[in-house]
């Protein structure tokens, strides 16, 4: 789960990362007002989780109240790269003379938490790590063990700063107290100013929790389905995996490699598929008909394929499932069906009697779904 | 002989009691797998299946030292602490059958295990079998075969599919592994192709990958750099996958410009790795690189 960069901000707040003064805020007036407490040029930026909001519109430089008052108000309510603004920052601007980059990382070749560390900031690490990986330290630490001093100095050193190579050094540590307490797979300061006056500021926060480790990050979770769309959500609370794309075929599949691999065969035999979307390892009838009611209701969904193969999943159990689905939505959408492995004789039967043709193999449904996609 | 996984195999069952853990035990017996003990704090002195359950692993270990190989079946949240337990028993080859474990604590005993010689297979996995000999996981134990092609999948039921195709076009395995889905596996592609190359059972390997990390790549590269000697064949999933969404697996996510299909498909080619589009493919291609070996 992403963070806001408020949300990001306020952590590092409490863990003693400085932060530029800044406010919250859901209405023109408030952006108004937070502008004229904060004093001076102020920054007002949309909170969003999508990024390159910077190059889309949503961060802006505002020389009076009014100004922030302005963009405020062009902010709130839109949409950047489709994501609707509810929020935007009120921030202090910053004279910057320098722009720092600092994050701790899950790597996840070394299997370990790594700080990466580099004197330009501001830019594209991922461009920065393509054409000049030199520039970039990577430090790796022992989980077992913990941050050691020696490598929070060695970041900070590599941050070619001078008096405030010890405060950097203290970033990086606290940075590391962040990254374990919440269950980081990142946690990233980019930039980190070196102010015209000599201090240091996380300008832009970004965390990124665990979505296993959300059952012991309550304060966070409470609201984890917000970056997914209606359906997504739905699909969410009823514990299985989905993912919308923009063909027209649905995937309904039991496991994440078979479902993948069977989005990606529908598309080598010319198809395009609308969805993926994982029941899980042993689904029961119940669940299997919530599934493909999602599916029937999708208005982008016009084909149905449902990939089984049997292992903890009983076939019989999807096969009720499905048959109860299509009771409940009268909505006229074809299905092809593949069900193989455990009680595929019984599946077979409940499916056939309700007029159901059953395929055996992959391909041959793959391509009868692909047949039927192009024709809609 | 195979890997990992055999007819001398004992096994140990952690969290036996459970609706999963019981299960399974019940179908790993039926395959023929020798379960010894099984563990659930607090239900020490009942038995599943015929298996004596203990409080502890240490107990359970006292009790038959016989005992090899744990499967591990309690819930995300207790799962950490169940490994370390059979580590410090002395276990020596642990399956983590577990999804929704903190990556944060899986990597703290990814390293633990490395440090004792332990070796972890998942979490988030299907776990380990040797057709004919021994099923260590969840797996379902019918569409495999005993042959000579080893199996490395990050996936469960896709593992299923191509080996079921394999078995129906008479390509038997020697063991397949299901390393998990998980963003950092116990076991990784490379540890697994080590194992492979020293098995005097296995002519072949087959790959299955899927977005994510970068352990295809480095799979190719290790194929490459050790002159691998035995032919490799692979499929990756996921081409289809958007960047920046989980695909199902913890682990299957295109990020910071890491882990897209077309990478792994082309770092496989790089390495004369041939790589199957569709699952179904697996068997020819297979039929293939073994005639010319």
């Amino acid at each position: 789960m992403k963070l806001y960069e408020y949300e990001a901000k306020e952590i590092f707040l409490e863990h003693g990362i400085p932060v530029p003064e800044f406010r919250v805020v859901s209405t023109p007036e408030e952006a108004l007002k937070a502008a004229e407490e904060i004093k001076g040029r102020v920054v007002v930026k949309a909170q969003v989780l999508v990024a390159g909001r910077g190059k889309a519109g949503g961060v802006k430089l505002a020389d009076t109240p009014e100004e922030a008052y302005r963009y405020a108000k062009q902010m709130l309510g839109s949409e950047i790269k489709g994501e609707k603004v509810n929020k935007v920052m009120v921030t202090k601007a910053v004279d910057i003379a320098r722009e720092l980059y600092l994050s701790i990382i899950i790597d996840r070749s070394m299997g370990q938490p790594v700080i990466l560390s580099s004197p330009e900031g501001g830019v594209d690490i991922e461009e920065l790590a393509r054409t000049r990986p030199e520039r970039i330290l990577k430090i790796p630490v022992d989980p077992l063990i913990g941050l050691r001093e020696y490598s929070a100095r060695e970041a900070a050193r590599f941050l070619e700063l001078g008096e405030q190579s010890k405060q950097a050094q203290d970033i990086v540590s606290r940075l590391y107290e962040v990254f374990l307490k919440y269950d980081c797979e990142l946690a990233e300061i980019n930039p980190l100013a070196l102010s015209t006056d000599g201090k240091l500021y996380a300008v832009d926060a970004k965390i990124i929790v665990d979505d296993n480790a959300l059952y012991r990050q309550q304060e966070l979770s409470g609201d984890y389905l917000r970056d997914l769309s209606y359906y997504e959500a739905e699909a969410k609370k009823l514990n299985f995996s989905y993912v919308e794309l923009d063909g027209n075929i649905g995937i309904l599949c039991n496991g994440a490699g078979l479902t993948m691999a069977t989005m990606d065969t529908v598309y080598v035999m010319g198809g395009k598929p609308a969805n993926f979307l994982d029941i899980g390892g042993g689904a029961r009838a119940e669940l299997v008909e919530k599934a493909l009611s999602l599916l029937l209701q999708h208005p982008k969904t016009e084909i149905i394929f449902i990939n089984i193969l049997g292992g903890i999943t009983r076939c019989d159990e999807v096969a009720r499932g499905i048959v109860e689905a299509l009771k409940k939505n009268p909505v006229k959408k074809k299905l092809v069906v593949r069900l193989k492995g455990t009680n595929e004789e019984e599946g077979r039967k409940i499916l056939e009697e309700n007029g159901i043709y059953v395929f055996e193999f992959m391909d041959e449904a793959a391509r009868k779904a692909v047949e039927l996609g192009a024709k809609t | 002989m195979t890997i990992l996984v055999n007819s001398n195999t004992r096994v140990l069952v952690q969290g036996i009691t459970g609706r999963e853990g019981a299960f399974h035990t019940k179908a790993m017996k039926e395959y023929g797998t020798k379960i010894v003990a099984g563990v659930t704090p607090g239900k020490g002195g009942s038995t599943v299946e015929g298996v004596p359950v203990y409080d502890s692993v240490g107990e359970a270990v006292r009790k038959h030292p016989e005992i090899n190989a744990s499967i591990i079946f309690v819930p995300a949240r207790f799962a950490a602490d169940a490994v370390y337990e059979a580590i410090d028993a002395g276990i020596e080859l642990i399956v983590v059958i577990t999804e929704g474990i903190p990556v944060h604590e899986t990597m703290k005993f990814v390293k633990y295990a490395k440090m004792n010689g332990v070796t972890i297979i998942g979490p988030n996995c299907p776990g380990v079998i040797s057709p004919a000999e021994c099923k260590l996981g969840i797996m379902p134990g019918h569409v495999f075969s005993k042959g000579r092609v080893g199996i490395i999948s990050r996936s469960g039921t896709l593992t299923y599919e191509i080996a079921y195709a394999m078995t129906r076009a008479g390509i038997g395995q020697s063991t397949s592994i299901g390393i998990g889905g998980d963003p950092i596996p116990g076991t990784s592609f490379i540890e697994a192709l080590e194992l492979f190359r020293d098995d005097v059972d296995t002519d072949a390997v087959v790959l299955i990958g899927e977005i994510g990390g970068d352990m295809e790549e480095r799979a190719a590269k290790y194929v490459v750099e050790t002159g691998y000697e035995k032919p490799v064949v692979a499929y990756v999933a996921g081409r289809t996958a958007p960047p920046g969404k989980r695909m199902g697996h913890a682990g299957a996510i295109i990020s910071m410009g890491v882990g897209d299909a077309q990478s792994k498909i082309n770092a496989f080619r790089e390495a004369n790795i041939e790589v199957a589009e569709l699952p179904s493919q697996i068997p020819e291609i297979l039929r293939k690189v073994l005639k010319n070996k």
